[in-house]
């Protein structure tokens, strides 16, 4: 089960508003390297992931991603919510204002809405460790061209912040992926029964 | 401590906590690492209890004054909740 805590995992206080940088922040809300795919992908396949190490790192990551989800629509919301008309309509975001008001809801930067296929839960515990690596590295990248469009030290702190979690991420996925393959490589492993595997 | 210092160094521990949560799922050996999250659990209990007093409860599952404290303003996503971080001036 979860707790929800009642504070963000880190700060986000935006002064001004910005729709045009909420179009692109929204990506990594509903997009396909986004924190709601993330925390899907993980906590999916924390149910056939072997050894406890990995299924550890799978539900805590897991975890920490749906913190992200909400650092995300923090900054949709704190970048909009004060936007006027002609602001959302120079920044393009006319579209989605007629579907969606100032709402928070889960697309791409390019109003694709979320989709489970950008998420994989494999059953084979190398295939999924594998695709969470390279989950790490495409939701790295988009924080990095995220960055890039930025301009207001508010909104690039915690792009920052996001960004060096997925470093961390990347790195806890690799050592549960040595440790997966250590244990598959042990034969006499298939061999024992054990009590909850 | 002021709401926003309380508020700050909260999330600070909160942070070495779960940092120090995913790298023990790895390293479950390092004692060490386990001494030092010990240590910050610890002190991050003092000062949840501390905000909790003064500001209402973090989690629904605490005990709760008349009326229900809970459902209060502010949420974590309005501007108003959060706090400002020192940052490094640009060069």
């Amino acid at each position: 089960m979860w707790m929800y805590e009642k504070k963000l995992e880190y700060p986000i206080k935006i002064k001004h508003p910005n729709p045009k940088m909420a179009k692109a922040i929204i990506t990594q809300y509903g997009g396909p390297d986004g924190e709601l795919a993330a925390s899907l992908r993980y906590l999916s396949q924390r149910f056939s992931m072997v050894t406890p190490q990995a299924r550890a790192t799978l539900n805590d990551i897991g975890t920490e991603e749906l913190a992200h989800l909400e650092m995300v629509g923090t900054m949709v919301r704190q970048l909009t919510e004060k936007a006027s008309i002609d602001q959302i309509k120079a920044a393009g975001m006319d579209a989605y204002y007629a579907d969606h008001d100032k709402a928070v809801y889960p697309v791409s930067a390019a109003g694709v809405p979320f989709t489970a296929a950008y998420i994989q839960s494999k059953g084979d515990p190398v295939t999924d460790l594998t695709e969470d690596m390279a989950a790490e590295q495409k939701a790295r990248s988009t924080y990095e061209w995220l960055i890039n469009l930025a301009d207001d030290p508010d909104v690039i702190e915690p792009l920052k912040f996001l960004r060096e979690r997925e470093v961390v991420h990347f790195q806890r996925f690799g050592e549960a992926l040595v440790i997966v393959q250590d244990f598959l490589n042990r034969k006499h492993a298939w061999a024992v029964k054990l009590p909850c595997d | 401590m002021n709401r926003d210092d309380l508020l700050r160094e909260l999330t600070a521990l909160d942070f070495v906590a779960v940092d120090l949560n995913l790298y023990l799922n790895t390293h479950p050996m390092d004692c060490e690492a386990v001494q030092e999250f010990n240590r910050v659990i610890h002190k991050a209990g003092q000062l949840r209890d501390m905000y909790e007093k003064a500001y209402g409860p973090l989690t629904a599952n605490r005990a709760s004054e008349c009326p229900w404290q809970w459902f209060e303003d502010p949420w974590p996503w309005q501007s108003c909740f959060n706090f400002y971080l020192p940052r490094e001036e640009c060069r």
